[in-house]
């Protein structure tokens, strides 16, 4: 982070009484999607959910047909729990945060979709699992003796502190994975969120001990070696974490613990 | 005989419920984590501020784990019991010392220990923090300490899964659950020996407030119904500084003024100008002004009731309910500590808090009351007598309430930054306490009770669902839940009187009559999250309903429980926890009284030199009053 703050430019309010809202929906894990369309009154400070919140209250659709109100993942509405994500005008991003004045200002239809990298539950909400099993395929924890008053833990230096504030800011959200296209529904990439949370429990005192079992995962199949380098993760990151580095990181740690492995023949 | 194979449950993964279950997994005893979302979504990650603990410099400076206590005390009015408070506070160092441990990245100092910060009703500085977002690096550690024990086999989580109700065996001792898969739609029963409540707040029952969209307190309710009482449910807090949405309200967390922060009005009312514009002697630091000595700081219940009656008497930016909160004036390193929340203010506000004062208004935040919980105390008042397998118990044996959803600890008002801590506490502290319970008390095990008492809830709430499936009503559950949020806010928040009340509680019964013609929109047996919300709708109802009537019945004014019809604390008749129970006969709450015993310290008047009389708070303040510079 930078020692200024430079805000983004406030959107004008558009000039709509109504505007469109297409929905991507699938009944089922298997059934076929379809698209379903509904008007929405206009006013301001809109945000996605609040427009799911509307249609939940009135499913009607444009055609004048009752349906099911959408199903959608929601719990914090303030960009800190990572459930809401989907993808919003073709965006992977959360539907908390995304205001409504910014997409018409893109173009006067709003279109959610479920996120494409995970499998469909029902509309708008997907089966994120994968990436809680990922972070305990590597492990992610500080292996601790056990709750017991055992003293403080390490000290640690301001810069060490905020870098690894920055990567602990992860929300398991999905939207580097939804970016990344090395990272599809059927194969084992990890992807960038589980490789940043390598390096993050890679630099702390004790949750370093751990790291050559993460090097090992990492240096496996699906691993480090998978990435593309297109560096789409760290663009979609709603919390800003600077993934690219982490992935270098990685990389290098990798690189280190493949030769010591080499040498030492462990 | 021992219980030789014993299971705990744990509903909810918040704070509360992730410490317990790290607690006593590790102590070898299996857990079941059911959670609605993913338990690293759950809405601890709000909590922004910080966590309070003495440390090495406060105690240098005269600070004290005892005056930690008198803190929480003198801040919740009196209301609540002294031992459990007493060992929180007590404790708290240890458990910061933990969380180090566990690799929570708390903000540090050159030297490399714990930066601190200061927060409301206190004048030191003892709250540690990691930037704006401690709640979510809390949960995180936790989370990832359960996932480390769901590898071992020690924890199995059931996300995604909704609980319905309690288990109770003849003799009414807790001996399980039952819940819904909330994808596949299933109902069924789960065995344990003991049941830990750690479901979090009811803020939902006001509509919209600063919690997740999750915190309906309808796992509470479940509990109500099924027994189990509640205790001091009218005491809910209104934070000070919230940003109004149509969605929720979002939180202006405590750190900003921690860090300071200043609140304030133009002297003008109806001033046009932009607060950039408007000179530091034309601007009204109201608190700083009528509290010296606590500043900003003032704890949230009395801010809150300053805010309000200076917007109430027109002084609110540009005449309405809106007041500045100021940081632009303070060091960007000092901003950077609270990027997480400017963050927030940006994003949804899309102006620029760094540099322009925001708006903020209060809003439902916390409550306070809760799942009556009972404990064993030490002879001396002097703590709780630490693994008696009570600590933290409802009144129906096996079945626990920790964290949020549990009455202790914060009486009629909480201080900032203490709810994170009795969230950790409960689970690290009382943790013990249900697996002495599991292992000593339970004489059935939860295998050995016939499996009819398990059956007859899966139909109870197989007959709930259908019911409302199979509804022709007319009702709509979230048209029904806004006039229960609009009817809440307007009758039981910042003011109340006893004339508002009874219409209230007259007006929620009916409401809880209508909710039988609930109709849904979606009536599919696959995430239909319409059954889900209308069937918490129905428990938030009652709910409301004893947060209204114990509003109505507690006449005096305590913490958080402003009344304008009766303006003092009244220890002779209501310094008393007020204990809810249903009638499942009558459908309805009834209320009875407990004493509050003061083994440790006797109540005081609650002013926080305050130099105004109480006389003038609502009278007319002069415009050309001299600002505090
Ligand atoms: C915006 C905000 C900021 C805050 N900041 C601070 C702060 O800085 N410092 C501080 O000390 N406190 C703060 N608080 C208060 C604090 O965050 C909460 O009191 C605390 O996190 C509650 O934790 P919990 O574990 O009790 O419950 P929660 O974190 O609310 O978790 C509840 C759990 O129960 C589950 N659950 C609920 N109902 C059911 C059901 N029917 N079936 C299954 N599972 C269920 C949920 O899925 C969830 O896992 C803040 C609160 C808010 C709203
Ligand atoms: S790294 Fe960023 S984009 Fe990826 S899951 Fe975490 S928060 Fe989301």
């Amino acid at each position: 982070m930078t020692a200024t703050h430079t805000s983004a430019p406030k959107v004008p309010a558009p000039n709509v009484k109504q505007f469109t809202v297409k929905v991507k929906r699938q009944d089922k894990p298997d059934s076929t999607p379809y698209w379903d369309e509904f008007v929405v009154p206009y006013q301001p400070n809109l945000n996605v959910i609040i427009v799911l919140q509307w249609i939940a209250a009135n499913p009607i659709t444009t055609a004048g047909k009752e349906v099911a109100p959408v199903a959608w993942e929601a719990a914090c509405l303030e960009e800190v729990c990572g459930s809401c994500t989907v993808n919003i005008n073709g965006r992977a991003r959360q539907a908390c945060s995304t205001l409504i004045d910014v997409l018409l200002a893109e173009g006067p239809v709003v279109e959610l979709a479920p996120l494409t990298k995970f499998p469909v539950i029902r509309d708008l909400a997907v089966d994120r699992q994968r990436m809680f099993d990922s972070l305990i395929a590597i492990k992610a924890w500080v292996p601790i003796d056990g709750t017991h008053a055992l003293g403080q833990g390490p000290k640690e230096s301001p810069p060490n502190q905020e870098t690894r504030y920055a990567l602990s800011r992860c929300m398991t959200c999905g939207c580097c994975l939804e970016a990344c296209p090395q990272y599809t529904l059927d194969n084992s990439f990890i992807g960038a969120a589980a490789i940043s949370q390598a390096r993050y429990f890679n630099m702390h005192g004790t949750g370093k001990t751990l790291s050559d079992h993460r090097l090992t995962v990492l240096e496996g199949p699906g691993g480090i070696t998978d990435c593309g380098n297109s560096q789409n993760c760290v663009k979609v990151c709603p919390k800003e974490i600077p993934l690219t580095e982490s992935i270098a990181s990685i990389g290098r740690q990798t690189t280190v613990h493949a030769i010591g492995k080499f040498f030492t023949g462990k | 005989m021992a219980n030789s194979k014993p299971r705990v449950i744990v509903v909810g993964g918040g704070l509360a419920g992730l410490s317990a279950t790290v607690k006593i997994a590790e102590s070898g005893v299996p857990v079941d984590l059911f959670s609605m979302v993913p338990v690293k979504r759950s809405h601890s990650v709000c909590a922004q501020g910080g966590i309070n603990a003495s440390n090495e410099v406060a105690r240098q400076q005269g600070y004290s784990e005892w005056m930690h206590v008198d803190e929480t005390l003198y801040g919740g009015d009196f209301l609540q019991h002294q031992p459990p408070v007493y060992d929180m506070c007590h404790e708290a160092p240890k458990i910061i010392a933990l969380l180090d441990r566990m690799g929570v990245p708390f903000n540090r100092t050159p030297e490399g220990n714990h930066d601190l910060r200061m927060f409301g009703g206190s004048l030191f500085k003892r709250t540690h923090f990691a930037g704006a977002t401690t709640g979510q690096q809390l949960l995180y550690a936790l989370d990832e300490q359960t996932r480390r024990h769901e590898a071992e086999g020690k924890v199995k989580k059931y996300e995604f899964w909704e609980f319905l109700w309690p288990v109770l065996d003849d003799s009414g001792v807790c001996k399980g659950i039952v819940a819904q898969d909330m994808r596949s739609m299933e109902i069924r029963a789960f065995r344990a020996d003991a049941v830990i409540m750690a479901t979090g707040g009811c803020g939902m029952v006001y509509g919209k407030s600063t919690m997740s969209v999750i915190c309906t307190g309808g796992a509470a309710a479940r509990c109500f119904q099924a027994g189990a009482w509640l205790g001091n449910p009218e005491m809910i807090q209104v934070h000070p500084t919230a940003i109004p949405g149509e969605d929720k309200c979002r939180l202006m967390s405590e750190s900003a003024r921690g860090e300071g922060g200043r609140v304030w009005v133009p002297r003008k009312k109806n001033d046009p100008r932009g607060p950039g514009e408007i000179p530091e002697n034309e601007r009204w630091y109201f608190l700083e002004e009528k509290y010296p000595k606590y500043g900003n700081l003032v704890p949230r219940d009395i801010a809150t009731r300053e805010l309000f009656f200076i917007c109430q008497q027109g002084y609110g930016v540009g005449g309405g309910r809106m007041v500045y909160l100021d940081v632009s004036q303070l060091p960007m390193e000092t901003k950077r500590k609270l990027a997480g929340i400017l963050e927030i203010y940006e994003k949804f506000i899309g102006e620029n808090p760094y540099e322009v004062a925001m708006r903020i208004f209060p809003a439902v935040h916390y409550s306070m009351g809760g799942m009556y919980t009972t404990y064993t105390g030490k002879p001396d008042g002097k703590g709780m007598v630490p693994g008696a397998p009570n600590n933290m118990s409802t009144n129906i044996p096996g079945l626990y309430a920790f964290g949020e959803v549990n009455y202790q600890y914060h009486g009629a008002n909480r201080l900032g930054a203490n709810a994170l801590l009795n969230c950790i506490f409960d689970g690290l502290f009382n943790g013990p306490s249900v697996v002495n319970y599991v292992r000593d008390v339970v004489k059935a095990p939860a295998d050995h009770t016939p499996s009819g008492a398990f059956d007859a809830i899966v139909s109870q709430e197989e007959g709930r669902m259908r019911r409302l499936l199979e509804s022709k009503g007319t009702v709509n559950p979230y048209k029904l839940h806004a006039r229960l949020g609009d009817e809440m806010t307007d009758a039981c928040t910042v003011v109340r009187e006893e004339g508002r009340l009874k219409q209230a509680l007259e007006n929620v019964r009916n409401m809880r009559e209508e909710f039988k013609g609930v109709r849904l929109t979606d009536t599919g047996m696959w995430t239909n999250q319409n059954l889900s919300f209308a069937r918490a709708v129905g428990d938030m109802l009652l709910y409301g309903e004893a947060i209204v009537l114990g509003a109505l019945e507690r006449r005096e004014s305590r913490g958080a429980h402003y009344r304008i019809d009766y303006q003092d604390r009244n220890d002779e008749k209501f310094l008393k926890t007020t204990v809810a129970k249903f009638n499942p006969v009558t459908n309805s709450v009834r209320l009875e009284y407990e004493e509050v015993p003061l083994p440790l310290l006797q109540p005081r008047s609650r002013t926080y030199g305050a130099v105004e009389t109480k006389a003038e708070k609502t009278a007319e303040a002069p415009a050309t009053v001299a600002g505090k510079a």
